[in-house]
Formats: C-alpha cells, sequence, structure tokens
C-alpha cells in the first residue's frame, strides 16, 4: 500500500478476516465559487466565456485517506463538523469521485444518510417491498422479513401512510431497519441514527453489533461518542481531510476529545 | 505488489466502476420484479390522492380524446383526413401518449429518485425501465378503449386486430430503449427534461395524428406532392408505429401500409434498445452524483 506523508499509526492487519474495503490515498477536491456556491454546469460556461478564474476556489475535502476495513469490523468516524467524514463515506459508495487514489470494496455498500425517503409518494410498506426487491432480495425473503423489518422499526401504526408524512425520525427507523436486513454486507450509516430517539437508537446499536458478528461490516457516522463505545470495535478520527488516529475505540475518542477542550 | 493487484487478489473491486455488460444485465433481469411493481405502486399512489381514484386511468384518456375531436373533428376541419376519421385520431392520440409520456418519465427517472438512488445499491438501469413499463400499464386500459369504441362505432372484429399484440410489444421495447438513451442524458445535462415537452409536442403535429401525411404530401389532383417529407415519414419511427397499428386496426385502402414498415419499426425497436442499455451502463457509476 502506498505510504502517506501522515505518520497514522495503522492497527496491526488481523490475519484471519478478509478485508473489504480498501481506501488507497483518496484525494477529494470540489471546485466551488468563494461565496460558497457550488458550481453548476452554466456558472462554469459564463467562467470560460468571460475568462475569469478568480472566484473558483477548489476545497481540499479529503487529502490522501488511507486504511483497510475488514469484515466484523465497525468502524466508527468522527471528526468536528467540515472534516470529511461524510466525503469519504459518499466516496466509499461511489456518490463522489475521487480526485486521486482509489477505493475498492468487496460490495456496493448502502448509505444510510439523515434525510429524504426512499420514494416518498409511496406507504412504508411499499418503501420496503420496493426497497428490498432494489436490494436483489426475491419478494418471498421479504415476505419472510417484512413483520420483522415492520417490528424492528416500530412503526406499525404508520405502515400504511406515504412516507412524505413520516416524521425524519421515523423516515431513519424505517431505512435503516430495512437496510439492516442485508446482514452479511457493508453498511454506511451517516448521522441518521441521531434523529431516532432513546429506544430505537438502543435497538439499532444492538442490531450492528448483530452484522458486525455476522461478517458484515459497519461505518458509523456520529458526534455520539457513547454510540461509538458501545458498538465500535475501531475509531478512525478525520481531520481537515487527513486521518489523524486509526486504532482502540478508547484512545482515539481520549485523543480526539482532549484535542477538541483544548 | 500494488494495492490495486492485492485489491483484485482479494475480489475486491474499485469503487465507481462498472460491472461487465453481461453481470450488469443479468442483475437488472433479476430485478424484473421491482420493475413490474415500481411501476404498479407507482400507479396507485398516483390516483389515490384522487377521489375517483383507479377510474382516471380511463378517465385521462377518454378526456384527452374528446379536446382532441372537438377541436381537429369540429373546429378545424381540413380536406387531408381519411375516411373514417374520428378512429384514425383516437389511435393517434392513444397510441401517441404512451410514447410521449414514457419519454417524459424516463428522461426524469433518475433525477427523481434521487434519494433511492444514493441510499441504496441496485443496477440504476430499473429506474428508466420501471417508468417506461408503468406508462405501458397505463397504456394498456386505453387499448381497450380503442376496441370498445372501434366495436360501438361499427366495426366488425378481424383476425388482424391481434396484430397490436407485436406492434404494441415492439413499441415498448422502442420506447424503453429512448428512455434509456434519455435517461442518462439528462442525468449529465439536466435542462434536457425541459426541452422534451416541446420536443414531445413537435412530433405531436408533425407525425400525422390528426392528418394523415400520405393525404397532406402525397401525390394527388396532378401535383407530385412532396415526396421528401414522405420519405423522411417511412423512417420516423413513430409515425411507422401509427401506421402499423391503425393498418391492423382499420379496413380500407388508406390504410393499407407498405409490409417495409415492419421491418423498419423492428429494426428501430431493437437497436435503439440495444443501444439505449449499452449507453445507460456506461456511465453506471456516474448516476446519483450530485455535482
Amino acid at each position: 500500500m502506498s505510504t502517506d506523508e501522515t505518520q497514522v499509526q495503522a492497527p496491526q492487519p488481523p490475519k484471519d478476516r478478509k478485508p473489504v474495503v480498501i481506501v488507497d490515498d483518496v484525494h477529494v477536491e470540489y471546485k466551488v465559487f468563494a461565496t460558497g456556491k457550488r458550481p453548476t454546469a452554466a456558472d462554469r460556461r459564463s467562467k470560460v466565456l468571460r475568462g475569469r478564474g478568480k472566484q473558483m476556489r477548489t476545497v481540499h475535502a479529503l487529502k490522501g485517506v488511507s486504511f483497510t476495513a475488514y469484515e466484523q469490523d465497525s468502524i466508527g468516524v468522527i471528526g468536528t463538523n467540515g472534516s470529511g467524514k461524510s466525503t469519504l463515506m459518499r466516496a466509499i459508495v461511489g456518490l463522489t469521485p475521487t480526485s486521486r487514489g482509489a477505493i475498492y470494496a468487496s460490495s456496493r455498500p448502502s448509505l444510510l444518510g439523515v434525510g429524504a425517503a426512499l420514494m416518498k409518494d409511496l406507504s412504508g410498506e411499499r418503501n420496503i417491498i420496493l426497497g428490498g426487491l432494489a436490494m436483489g432480495f426475491s419478494m418471498d425473503e421479504i415476505e419472510a422479513n417484512f413483520d420483522d423489518i415492520v417490528a424492528f422499526s416500530g412503526l406499525e401504526k404508520f405502515i400504511d401512510l406515504p412516507m412524505r408524512a413520516y416524521s425524519s425520525g421515523m423516515t431513519a427507523r424505517l431505512k435503516f431497519a430495512l437496510a439492516s436486513v442485508q446482514t452479511h454486507d457493508i453498511l454506511i450509516v451517516d448521522e441518521a441514527l441521531a434523529v431516532g430517539d432513546r429506544k430505537f437508537r438502543a435497538r439499532s446499536e444492538a442490531r450492528i453489533r448483530e452484522i458486525r458478528d455476522n461478517a458484515g461490516t459497519v461505518f458509523l457516522v456520529s458526534h455520539s461518542m457513547q454510540s461509538i463505545l458501545d458498538t465500535c470495535s475501531r475509531v478512525i478520527w478525520l481531520d481537515q481531510g487527513t486521518l489523524v488516529m486509526d486504532g482502540d475505540p478508547e484512545e482515539v475518542i481520549d485523543a480526539y476529545n482532549e484535542a477538541q477542550d483544548k | 505488489m500494488t494495492t490495486a493487484e492485492d485489491a483484485a487478489r482479494l475480489g475486491l473491486h474499485k469503487v465507481g466502476g462498472r460491472p461487465p455488460l453481461r453481470d450488469y444485465v443479468a442483475d437488472v433481469w433479476r430485478r424484473r420484479t421491482f420493475i413490474y411493481s415500481m411501476a404498479r405502486f407507482k400507479i396507485e399512489s398516483e390516483n389515490q390522492q384522487n377521489s375517483l381514484g383507479m377510474l382516471w386511468v380511463i378517465l385521462k384518456p377518454l378526456l384527452n380524446a374528446l379536446v382532441y375531436g372537438l377541436i381537429f373533428g369540429l373546429l378545424l376541419p381540413s380536406n387531408t383526413r381519411p375516411p373514417h376519421f374520428v378512429e384514425f385520431l383516437l389511435i393517434g392520440v392513444f397510441v401517441f401518449e404512451f410514447f410521449a409520456q414514457s419519454w417524459t418519465a424516463g428522461g426524469k427517472s433518475i433525477t427523481n429518485n434521487a434519494s433511492l438512488v444514493q441510499s441504496l445499491a441496485f443496477p440504476r438501469m430499473v429506474l428508466p425501465l420501471a417508468a417506461v413499463t408503468q406508462r405501458f400499464l397505463q397504456f394498456l386500459p386505453t387499448v381497450g378503449i380503442m376496441l370498445v369504441f372501434l366495436l360501438a362505432s361499427g366495426n366488425r372484429p378481424q383476425l388482424h386486430w391481434l396484430l397490436i399484440v407485436p406492434i404494441f410489444a415492439l413499441y415498448f421495447v422502442f420506447s424503453c430503449g429512448l428512455a434509456l438513451v434519455t435517461a442518462r442524458l439528462a442525468a449529465h445535462w439536466r435542462d434536457l427534461n425541459n426541452f422534451l415537452p416541446f420536443l414531445t409536442r413537435f412530433f405531436f403535429y408533425t407525425t400525422g395524428i390528426f392528418f394523415s401525411v400520405e393525404e397532406r404530401f402525397g401525390p394527388r389532383d396532378g401535383h407530385k406532392g412532396h415526396p421528401t417529407i414522405i420519405k423522411i415519414s417511412d423512417f420516423q419511427p413513430i409515425h411507422e408505429f401509427l401506421s402499423l397499428a391503425r393498418s391492423a386496426l382499420l379496413a380500407g385502402d388508406s390504410y393499407t401500409i407498405d409490409e417495409r414498415y415492419w421491418l423498419f419499426a423492428g429494426t428501430w425497436s431493437l437497436g435503439l434498445f440495444a443501444f439505449g442499455v449499452w449507453f445507460f451502463w456506461r456511465a453506471e457509476e456516474r448516476y446519483g452524483r450530485v455535482d
């Protein structure tokens, strides 16, 4: 693996577990206007026409991040706002192209972020069926799992309402319940649990541990250090696009908290 | 050993790459239940909020035909009309409506489902295909209305009416191909969706829907007409599908068609579909990105 300039002590690679995600010296750069507005196609064209390039600024969101995730890893990702956590997660799913470096994964991960419902005009029930079919389950498998998914989401009373009527917490619960059925794969949870209530958070943390035990891999982006301590076997600390620390949860979180308090 | 080789040895794929075309198509085929279910659920949810509910599936095309019948049948008389004009118009409007609807819906299928695309991993090709399937399911009852209307207006059922089955099957394949191409173009360049209504309107007025291209531009009364326009129409797929459908359903000399239309329409459908699958797959990793 290529070495990068930051001196990060990577944990000893486990001998008996297979790598599922390799992040190799990844850089992500956004082109932004100095006003903070991302350029649209039309803006870019007019820039060329007028020959003014000064307002354009490049934001280097990730600066050479490297690590390897193994099966049965549950990796907490911490860092301040704007440290590149979400960018890294989106890059792992392939939604953000890397400017340099590459990411390799054993399968295409599911990404649970805060926000929009899957198909907001359809009921929760229909979203579960279609989401399941999209992830490659058969109708029989979905039927077999349907009650579990609904029970896990705790949305029995609302399951036939269109998802646009759901609160953000309810949306997150349904999405998490659905995406976490696929227990042997890569799941990325980007702050999605933060909108859930305490009961749901406890339940989903238990589910994450379960996925981990079933040879799945979970990335958990969170600002709740307690959540991370409870679920993660390893923590990655990002700061301003670089990997500051990668290792044992308690050690990394202690160092992070210390740096925050300074 | 480089990381890339390492990763390949471990069976890891580069993120942002795309699977080989063959695997990809197999993956899409495995999700055919998704395509059909999504189409059905969307129809239901679109009608759920209306008090007349599913009745709209039939009501919409009927009102459409009524409006066009009023305008072109009564308000704007013309001498470029074939016999059985009302049937001619009805078939034209209904058959064209499917094309216009599935083109527009196909173009928006990726951008409208951004949240789904960004959360779950699945071959994106199922979205445009589901959009066209939805319009096709909505088109089927209008075919029923069309047949009922033909019977009610005194046409005797003929065995060659059955030809509409292969015709509309080809028409569906053609629309899928067009939707795949448009969906990718719209993902690169969103403005395309704003142009689509104008494009469909252009085709609506230039394809023989409320006038017969042959009667308007063909040779008659000693004039030689406009052979170039006839020639272009011969190769225009929508005109081919309309002519095929009319020739299957309507009797009379003005509805006999060039048998080569089958070949042309078949080539258009399969050719555009094959190209569409390849073209859409080429940008698989691109869909759902925000920048």
